[in-house]
């Protein structure tokens, strides 16, 4: 198959290693689950039991608010004993709505659950309403409502469906582990999600350094024509969906655009597992695949973890750290968020639990910027982030994004090159912030500018009606007074006339 | 567990520093270096050494001054690398002082004072070069022809030590020749109505320019060690081929034309590639970080302008050489070049509008 160059890019040591060669392993469960509300982008979900309710595997434990939103269900039987809040999977350490659910080790599906034998006999719609329903969200990270990308055919004109599993991130392998151990699975829900999208042609990229997961897959795929396998070179940041699709298809996602903009949709392959379990068992998204690894963790491994048990109990099951470690990280350890605390939740969008050493994240002391291009030949998006980075220091905002900060894709490709260890994502995460900040700040100032406005339109309009009112008072008065003026004289010329 | 650090990704890194560039870059100029001390002998030895410690006397000095942290940024070897450089562009038996005054002033003048590593202008060992050039002109365009350091003629440690410390006329020591360079041999001879191509035959020869076995600066003559240092430095990405490809590239093409119109008055493009300082500053000069531009294209438009302004000074000016004056002439036009010649953004046209398909892949409104 023949690929396109993408521009930039880095080439971190992978550290697959660690957890490659460890098939996927059912965690026990935990004795308590906190179970976030928020575990997508969009609406919080609306709780529909109650304190003290008994709950079956897989029912619905708080519904999905508007379009752009996601249920949450129980990943296992019992009793929720709680609905309050409860710290977040968030660099902030901030809480969030959390229902916590006490197991009562059965683990039990609800009665309820039913799935399809034909998927592809439904209406696209239908499939687009079960994955909602199912509480699918996009399992690299971005956590995306799924059903939401699926609904893009009735916009844009697409033609091919692209599996993401090139997994480009350093340590991370649950996705490789699932292409390894469940193609058939994988592949059934991205044919399932190519029948949603209307779409004939599916690719699934997977990077050289996963040729097992490669293998496997293709060997699926030999029995469906619509399926090709890319065999993707290694180079970070191939998993952006933008610089996924141009390597496969040859062409730039516009700026500002999506990918349905040139015909195409993406996918990640845990998030295809996951429709295949959707509409094949009707089983809702309730437990995903983790990877535990980083040089602190004693025995780094792939789990299949139900969504809510704290992360403590992950890193009890592989053996505790080894060294404490000096970075906690959700994710990757590109674009990986900082966790405060081993007591939050995993959530459907983690998909690496990392404990890094001192060794590892190799944080140098900052020294000023030598201008050395590094970052420029890193970027994969054409940016300057050395010229980006001088203005951010200045507070010009207006100038970072006029060099192209809304273009940058925040995947520290530039910070990862830097010789003066520079933390330049940490500008550009900041910059945009703030343009956030100032967004919505404008919104306000319009809003509250539109309501004055209307106020004041009112008030005229009263003030009018009220005039108008007084006037038209006024005139019924003087027509009244006229009238009588006219009747008085009238009686008058009447009496001159008898008094005649 | 430790969370001073919740500041944004990556939790990882290439392990690139500033001090290893600086030393990559130094190793690079290892063997020209090593060339050219051995072929001139003990005096160059102490010259350099007098350039690199007066380099790092100075840096520290400012870092103090200015309140700053000494000890993390004279490691970072830039200091040491800026007088490394200069003093490969020195004659290599000048007295001390002028080693020092140098340094001195590229990082006194041309780096601290604009505020250190990073923030200067212009390359401070072309500041340096080029201030010295001006105020001691004596000084710095006298020449000795190669002497490698255990041969006859080449002077003993105590000789040297006179020469470049006590002042003494190499000439009464040693019975080394003094000489011009073959650059600023051409240019006088030119002077006196010669043509080129007599002049050439009498000084010039190629494979000496490759070798380096000629008079000049202690760090420049040897065209094949220095290519070899740039070859080291692209392959490990230090620096990019943009600015020496184009830079070479446009003084061969200057001098390949000029010579075809007129080989009278214009000898051709081998001659200038090898003399002077053509290799150095292709590969180490004009590709400094600091004040070279960042963008692909604009480094090939700097390289460009640096290769056509050395040809032009060398042909019409009252200097032999040119390399200094090229490099701190483009170094000003930097900021102006970074400003014009950016690269394209992913998804946008060379204009930042967002790219557009007008088939297949439009929305379906």
């Amino acid at each position: 198959m023949k690929l396109f160059k993408i521009r930039g890019g880095v080439h971190p040591d992978d550290l697959k290693v660690l957890s490659a060669g460890r098939p996927i392993e059912d965690l026990e469960l935990p004795p308590l689950l906190h179970i976030p509300l928020q575990q997508h982008i969009g609406a919080l979900a609306t709780p529909v039991v109650r304190r003290g309710q008994k709950v079956a595997k897989g029912q619905l434990l708080a519904d999905s608010q508007g379009v752009i939103s996601a249920p949450v269900h129980a990943p296992t039987s019992g009793r929720i004993v709680g609905i309050g809040s409860y710290p977040a999977h968030h660099a902030s350490g901030l809480n969030v709505r959390t229902i916590s659910l006490q197991s009562n080790g059965e683990d039990l599906w609800s009665e309820d659950i039913r799935g399809e034998v034909d998927p592809f006999a439904l209406d696209p719609d239908e499939v687009a309403a079960r994955v909602a329903a199912a509480g699918i969200v996009g399992m690299g990270g971005a956590t995306f409502p799924s059903a939401v990308k699926l609904n893009l055919r009735k916009r844009y004109r697409l033609h091919t469906l692209v599996i993401n599993g090139s997994e480009c991130e350093p340590y991370l392998t649950c996705d490789d582990r699932l292409m390894r151990e469940r193609a058939d699975e994988v592949l059934d829900g991205a044919r399932i999600m190519a029948h949603a999208l209307g779409v004939s042609k599916i690719l699934v990229g997977i990077e050289n350094n996963k040729p097992e997961a490669q293998a496997a897959m293709a060997e699926v795929a030999r029995t469906f024509p619509s399926i090709s396998i890319a065999r993707l070179p290694m180079r970070y940041p191939m998993g952006s969906e933008k610089h996924l699709v141009q390597t496969l298809v040859g062409r730039e996602t516009p700026a500002r655009g999506l990918t349905a903009d040139i015909g195409v949709v993406v996918h990640n392959p845990a998030t295809a597992f996951a429709v295949h379990e959707a509409l094949r068992y009707g089983r809702p998204l309730v437990s995903r695949v983790m990877t535990i690894s980083g040089g602190a963790i004693r025995h780094p491994s792939n789990l299949r973890v139900p969504l809510g048990t704290p992360i403590q109990h992950l890193i009890d099951h592989c053996g505790g750290f080894t060294v404490e470690p000096t970075q906690l990280i959700s994710g990757g350890p590109m674009m990986g968020q900082p966790l405060p605390s081993t007591r939050v939740p995993t959530v459907k969008g983690a998909n690496g639990l990392l404990a890094l050493t001192e060794e590892e994240t190799h944080r140098g002391e900052t020294m000023p910027c030598i201008r050395c291009t590094s970052c420029v030949q890193a970027c994969p998006c054409g940016l300057l982030p050395v010229e980006m980075a001088a203005h951010a220091r200045a507070g010009d905002l207006d100038g970072v994004v006029k060099l192209g900060l809304m273009d940058c894709i925040g995947c520290g490709s530039c910070a990862y090159v830097c010789p003066s260890h520079i933390p330049l994502t940490q500008y550009f995460n900041y910059a945009k912030g703030e343009m956030a900040a100032r967004g919505r700040a404008k919104q306000k100032q319009t809003e509250t500018k539109r309501l004055i406005e209307a106020r004041s339109a009112r008030m005229e309009a009263i003030k009018k009606a009220k005039q108008e009112a007084m006037a038209k008072r006024k005139r019924e008065a003087a027509a009244q007074k006229a009238a009588q003026a006219a009747a008085e004289t009238g009686k008058q010329q009447v009496l001159e006339d008898a008094a005649a | 567990m430790n969370n001073a650090w919740l500041i944004a990704g990556p939790y990882a890194h290439e392990r690139s520093s500033v001090a290893r560039t600086m030393g990559l870059v130094m190793l690079a100029l290892v063997p020209a270096t090593l060339f050219g001390l051995v072929q001139f002998g003990w005096p160059a030895v102490f010259l350099f050494a007098v350039t690199l410690i007066t380099a790092l006397i100075a840096e520290a000095a400012c870092l103090r001054i200015a309140g700053k942290p000494v000890r993390p940024f004279l490691t970072d070897g830039s200091a040491v690398l800026s007088g490394w450089l200069l003093a490969m562009t020195l004659p290599p038996w000048a007295p001390w002082w002028v080693g020092a005054v140098g340094s001195l002033i590229a990082i006194v003048v041309a780096k601290q004072i604009f505020g250190g590593i990073g923030q200067n202008l212009f390359n401070p060992a072309m500041v340096a070069r080029v201030a010295l050039l001006i105020s001691f002109p004596v000084e710095m365009t006298r020449f000795v022809a190669p002497e490698p350091i255990f041969s006859a003629h080449a002077p003993g440690i105590l000789e040297g030590l006179a020469i470049t410390f006590g002042g003494a006329q190499a000439s009464t020591l040693v019975d080394a020749s003094t000489g011009a360079t073959v650059l600023g041999h051409m240019r006088t001879e030119l002077g006196q109505g010669l043509a080129a191509p007599q002049i050439l035959a009498d000084s010039f020869s190629a494979l000496r320019g490759v070798l380096g076995t000629t008079s000049g600066s202690m760090g420049e003559t040897s065209a094949l060690l220095i290519l070899l240092g740039g070859l080291f430095l692209l392959y490990k990405r230090v620096i990019s081929w943009q600015i020496p490809t184009a830079m070479l590239g446009t003084i061969a093409l200057a001098a390949t034309l000029m010579h075809l119109l007129d080989p009278e008055h214009f000898a051709g493009p081998v001659y200038h590639l090898l003399s002077g300082a053509t290799f150095l500053g292709a590969f180490f000069i004009a590709t400094d970080l600091v004040t070279s531009p960042v963008s692909a294209r604009g480094q090939v438009v700097f390289g460009a302008g640096c290769g056509l302004l050395v040809f032009v000074i060398r042909s019409w000016t009252s200097y032999p050489e040119g390399v200094a004056f090229a490099v701190m002439l483009m170094n000003a036009t930097t900021p102006l070049i970074d400003h014009w010649m950016r690269p394209r953004v992913y998804g946008r046209d060379r204009k930042g509008a967002p790219l557009e398909y007008g088939d297949d892949a439009e929305k379906a409104s």
